[in-house]
């Protein structure tokens, strides 16, 4: 792929003295990718460097053309957070609302995201009395607004339950396979500790203590470590590293 | 800086405020509560007409700390700072925001509490009733700078609260509330000098003992340069990369 959406090189992060990214390189290009991995491998800590919101001790990052963070990239990359990050004492369309007016984007795109995590009728419940599935909704639903170029997410379908997932998965295709008004499908990616949700992925990353241990469409994984599952090929990977 | 973002960031936490009547109720009818008490015990002497400016000028600033930094701690602990500071929002926005919101409800405050003190109990004030207002929003402002600028060292609400023993009595003490400044010891009449509410008390004071008004706003320069300050400081506890 010529033109990467991302591309990480070097990049080490050290947290609390411990490297939780050990120079570590990527590149992402368009469509859904999956960044997969046990809890604790350091997953989040490489979406946090991608927007930008992570300490780096070293290495480049370099997203949609600029350094990582830097202020151009604020309104063209949505990123939402493990735990929901709204405010738990506003209605969904409140806090749609605020988080509009802080991007300048209209109100026609509260009623459009609203509809894109299916919370219309949810809409002016208070965030903090809705069920945990919903608030991340609510969640997603703030980083849709901008109509990112990029769309980073953090274990969205936690704790979904299954028909729910498949509805996100659907979306996330969606919003990779439709072209905006820009001419290009958003870029996702997407984190997961659960490795049946690979299948759904365009190109898979499986990660393991801080590093990138394989990268490829599931079909390529999966050929590659001569396993059924993705999960047989995580296990396989790990014991050919070791032996 | 953009006055868009940080109108609905003011809009966005009086917003909060209207859901928690009960937070409203606190910081509108305990004041008031409080300065009737005083009126009642010295109904004999003319020790309100001392101390009832001094409590004008207390109540703000004690109140706007306390809501302030629980507000903003619980907006960097639940994930909402990390995505704003990630949108494309400038720290100041923020800040503004939050000084106007809370300004407002300080002027609220300082109206009901100036309407109590002035027109029911009989304070009696030479200089002009608004400008007492005035000092008590500036007031409202420091404490909500103050308020700001602690929730960067606490981890929870229990540890924010416990600031205000440490930062806030001490002013309390010195301010010229329970003994006149000029009769404190040499050392504590300097540190009282450096420290911002004996200055929101002097100017309460004087404007009670005289319609000259230079002092008052000499003191009002100096309690706004002090808001202003801290208000910076708090600026330089706001990370968009955190570690």
């Amino acid at each position: 792929m010529v033109n990467n959406v991302v591309t990480v090189r070097g990049l080490t992060v050290v947290r609390g003295g411990r490297t939780v990214l050990g120079g570590l390189d990527l590149a992402l290009g368009s469509g859904v990718t999956g960044l997969l991995g046990p809890s604790g491998c350091g997953k989040s800590t490489l979406l946090r460097a991608l927007v930008g919101v992570q300490q780096v001790r070293a290495g480049e990052v370099t997203v949609l053309g600029q350094p990582a963070g830097s202020p151009p990239l604020r309104s063209r990359v949505g990123y939402v957070t493990q735990s929901a990050s709204v405010y738990d004492d506003l209605s969904v369309v409140e806090n749609l609302r605020f988080f509009a007016r802080v991007l300048g984007v209209g109100r026609d795109r509260v009623a459009h995201v609203l509809a894109a995590v299916d919370l219309v009728d949810h809409a002016d419940r208070v965030v903090g009395r809705l069920s945990g599935g919903q608030r991340s909704r609510a969640s997603l639903a703030v980083a849709l607004l901008g109509e990112p170029e990029l769309l980073v997410l953090d274990e969205p379908t936690v704790g979904l339950d299954p028909v729910l997932r498949e509805d996100l998965w659907a979306m996330f295709h969606r919003l990779a396979d439709t072209p905006s008004e820009r001419g290009t499908g958003t870029a996702v990616l997407v984190s997961s500790h659960v490795m049946d949700e690979a299948e759904r992925c365009d190109r898979l990353l499986l990660m393991r203590d801080g590093r990138i241990i394989a990268d490829g469409s599931p079909a390529e994984i999966k050929g590659h470590a001569a396993a059924r599952t993705v999960e047989g090929a995580f296990l396989a990977l790990v014991k050919e590293a070791a032996a | 800086m953009s006055a868009r973002i940080a109108l609905a960031v003011a809009g966005r936490v009086l917003l909060q405020l209207r859901r928690d009547p009960r937070t409203v109720a606190m910081m509108l009818v305990v004041p008031c509560v409080l300065i009737t008490l005083l009126w009642w015990m010295y109904r004999h002497t003319s020790v309100f007409d001392a101390v009832g400016p001094a409590l004008l000028a207390v109540f703000p600033f004690v109140v706007m700390f306390l809501v302030t930094s629980v507000t903003t701690l619980r907006e960097r602990s639940s994930g909402t700072l990390e995505r704003l500071l990630a949108m494309p929002m400038g720290k100041l926005d923020l800040l503004l925001g939050y000084a106007l919101a809370f300004g407002l409800v300080a002027a609220v405050q300082a109206v009901v509490a100036v309407g109590l003190s002035v027109g029911v109990l009989g304070l009696d004030i030479q200089g002009p009733v608004w400008l007492l207002a005035v000092v008590a929003v500036v007031d409202a402002v420091l404490g909500t700078a103050l308020g700001l600028f602690v929730s960067a060292f606490a981890n929870t609400e229990f540890q924010a609260v416990q600031f205000m023993p440490a930062l806030v009595i001490p002013q309390l003490l010195l301010c010229g509330l329970f003994v006149p400044r000029d009769l404190l010891p040499d050392a504590l009449h300097a540190l009282s000098a450096v420290l911002p509410l004996s200055w929101a008390v002097d100017a309460m004071q004087t404007l009670t003992r005289t319609s000259a008004t230079a002092d008052v706003w000499r003191d009002l320069v100096i309690v706004t340069a002090y808001a202003v300050g801290v208000l910076a400081l708090g600026a330089a506890t706001l990370r968009r990369r955190t570690p």
